[in-house]
């Protein structure tokens, strides 16, 4: 068992390997990230029934709800790859950490987008100081914090450190700032709608939300593999293995150039 | 070792105190822009009072973080720090005391007269102190991971606020909603009991991780 | 290339792992490796030092030098292979081996705002008044021991550092460029300094660009691989 694990360990070290393994998975991750996204996106607009109270307008939770979610646990996973980094001197996961900053920060500002044009006909203004926004929008600095080191710091391997330190501690930070966030704003409160806190939802709203959240997941796989895969293709321009895939062409490789 | 670095740590803050006035000037003169860019009338500045000085609190600390580590890292006794046997967040914790002594304190100290000239109402005076004298350690234990992170940066100034403010608005929230509170004669209590979870938090993360972020500052 | 040119005249170097006797190797690396920016600066570097050795780590700029130290000091994890410190692995021994430590860097780490005493007060917070004035002395700084360091000359204020030399009792000293700013006849009273430590017994690292009149083994690094052109 441990010595399986411990194989496992170097393997998932090894930018070849990881090259190649993700590679294959992105396909899969594709294709079921496509089928999800498109059956979740068709229900929800074409088919689920308007909401009660915002008519048609609740639709746009089919994009602004996964993206505040995989914005927030892209944090957490970019805080874990770090530890992971720094515990294990493991520089693959670096590299996906690194990967993770600038996704997670479009994710972040593709919420507050949908969140504003969302807010546009619920509140009657684009912008208000709603808990969710609030914490989404401070979650978005956290971001621009750590990807703000990486262009700051020259030397690769420092940035990479420096981020990784920076996201764990931004990522015990989360939980205290989202609890002080919701608290303060309960204390400020006057709006009578909150998004997306509805007692209970229907399920043919819900289903169909599921099903996009799981597809944005998916996607994000997809990407996040692509961008690894490009830093390990620059990193290891000089050996033989990226040489040798080089020569044979970029037709094996689709998907790599996301 | 670690007493001998706090009394060098302090004769030098002593025996530089010009620079130790600075962030307390600062603090002085955002505060007194508010009434000159908003308005001048005593209710009106009464009820942004607290946001205010709170606010100025955070932007004076940030200033005064460069020093915490910038110096030592420029004449090498970081590095002889670091070569302490003892851990090094044990230092670190030696020099946010130092932080905090020179650059926090003082804060809390002066508040008071600004919370005068903006006209905080009496019930104010009270927790703004206390919010003070229980926060602004966290800012400067905070503040210490991230002037550990840019102390070999040339550009290391701008970038601490993009680093380290996030960091601060829990702190922010419940310290200027203290002052509020008891502005409003409601009990501030509750305020002060988060503000002091939030200090042991962050007395247990922040040495731990500023030591890191030196090791990694100085790895070159 | 092959860097297993460590030069020694006086004593034997095991090529198998340290032995942890008692008058075994203090300090020993097995396969160092290292690169800085796609760049290797040595590899499969194995040494022993023992007590009472002269080590000068040597080599062209840009060979190392100043890296390889800092991996000594565990200032720098960017390397590969094995360090010992009294043949057991230096990560469980840091403590041990940092409270034997005297490092001298290329920065010394005086304060301009502090008299000579007070710098010294604080690096070896154990010695006396009397202690430091006596080491002030030795290094040629009585008279100065409490004017403010930042108006004394660079190679006063490196004098207050290597009073340390003198006043703290650590086995091991590891001297950047030790000579740097110092006159002819400091260097000569330096050298002397750093044989006598050897010779009770201690363990002296160290570069320099200066001809040592002793003998030392050399730790030679770069070689025909770093020419760089100098600029």
């Amino acid at each position: 068992m441990w010595t399986r694990l411990k194989r496992l360990y170097h393997k998932m070290g090894s930018p070849k390997w990881f090259y190649e393994i993700t590679t294959r998975w992105s396909k899969w991750f594709m294709a079921v990230g496509s089928i999800l996204m498109l059956t979740g996106v068709v229900w929800g607009l074409a088919f689920a029934p308007a909401d009660y109270l915002q008519g048609n307008s609740f639709r746009i939770i089919y994009i602004h709800v996964p993206a505040s979610l995989l914005s927030q646990s892209a944090y957490i996973m970019m805080a874990v790859a770090g530890l992971v980094g720094l515990v294990w001197n493991m520089k693959m996961s670096f590299v996906v950490g690194k990967v993770i900053a600038p996704i997670g920060a479009s994710l972040a500002i593709l919420s507050l987008l949908t969140g504003a044009i969302w807010g546009k006909p619920t509140w009657g203004t684009w912008w208000v100081w709603d808990a969710r926004l609030t914490s989404m929008l401070i979650l978005l600095f956290l971001y621009f914090g750590v990807i703000a080191i990486y262009n700051a710091i020259e030397n690769d391997e420092m940035a990479n450190k420096a981020a990784a330190v920076l996201s764990i501690v931004g990522s015990i930070n989360i939980p205290v700032i989202k609890y002080s966030v919701e608290w303060w704003n309960t204390l400020h409160q006057s709006a009578t709608i909150t998004l997306t806190k509805k007692p209970t939802m229907a399920p043919e709203m819900f289903i169909p939300l599921m099903l996009t959240i799981l597809g944005f997941y998916c996607w994000f796989a997809v990407w996040v593999f692509a961008r690894t895969r490009n830093e390990i293709l620059f990193k290891e321009r000089k050996t033989n293995w990226v040489k040798k895939l080089l020569q044979n062409g970029h037709k094996k490789t689709t998907g790599a150039q996301l | 070792m670690l007493m001998a670095l706090l009394k060098r740590d302090l004769l030098l803050a002593f025996r530089s105190r010009g620079d130790l006035l600075n962030p307390l000037m600062f603090f002085m003169m955002v505060a007194s822009l508010f009434p000159l860019a908003v308005s001048p009338d005593p209710q009106f500045l009464g009820t942004i009072a607290a946001g205010v000085i709170w606010v100025g609190a955070l932007l004076a600390t940030l200033l005064s973080l460069d020093l915490m580590f910038k110096s030592d890292y420029e004449d090498g006794s970081l590095e002889q720090m670091l070569l302490m046997p003892q851990p090094a967040m044990l230092m670190v914790l030696v020099k946010v005391l130092v932080h905090w002594l020179v650059a926090g304190l003082p804060l809390a100290f002066i508040a008071p007269l600004l919370g005068l000239m903006l006209g905080l109402p009496n019930g104010g005076f009270m927790p703004l102190v206390l919010s003070l004298l229980l926060a602004t350690p966290i800012l400067s234990l905070l503040g210490a991971i991230g002037a550990g992170l840019t102390v070999g940066l040339r550009k290391g100034g701008m970038l601490m606020p993009l680093l380290i403010l996030p960091l601060y608005i829990p702190v922010l929230i419940f310290a200027s909603s203290s002052v509020q509170a008891g502005v409003q004669g409601s009990d501030y209590l509750g305020h002060m009991a988060f503000l002091g979870a939030y200090l042991a938090l962050t007395l247990v993360v922040a040495p731990v991780a500023a030591a890191a972020a030196l090791r990694i500052s100085l790895a070159r | 290339m092959s860097l297993q040119n460590l030069h020694n005249p006086d004593t034997t170097s095991s090529t198998t792992g340290p032995n942890a006797t008692g008058n075994g190797p203090w300090l020993s690396a097995r396969g160092l490796f290292c690169e800085r920016d796609e760049r290797v600066l040595f590899s499969e570097l194995n040494f022993d030092f023992l007590p009472g050795d002269i080590v000068r780590i040597a080599g062209p700029n840009g060979a190392g030098k100043s890296s390889l130290m800092r991996i000594l000091l565990g200032l720098s994890a960017g390397f590969e292979g094995e360090l010992f410190w009294h043949g057991k692995p230096m990560v469980q021994q840091v403590y041990d081996f940092r409270s034997q430590l005297l490092y001298l860097g290329h920065q010394v780490g005086v304060k301009g705002n502090l008299t000579p005493e007070e710098n010294l007060a604080w690096f070896s917070p154990a010695a006396t008044q009397d202690d430091i004035y006596g080491a002030l002395k030795k290094v040629g700084l009585s008279g100065y021991e409490d004017l403010l360091t930042h108006g004394l000359s660079a190679g006063q204020q490196r004098r207050v550092a290597l009073a340390r030399l003198f006043l703290e009792d650590k086995p091991v000293w590891i001297l950047d460029e030790p000579f740097t700013a110092i006159d002819k006849e400091g260097v000569s009273e330096l050298e002397q300094v750093v044989i006598n430590h050897a010779q009770a017994g201690g363990l002296v690292i160290l570069t320099t660009h200066h001809d040592l009149r002793v003998p030392v083994k050399t730790l030679m690094l770069g070689g025909q691989e770093s020419e760089m052109p100098l600029c």
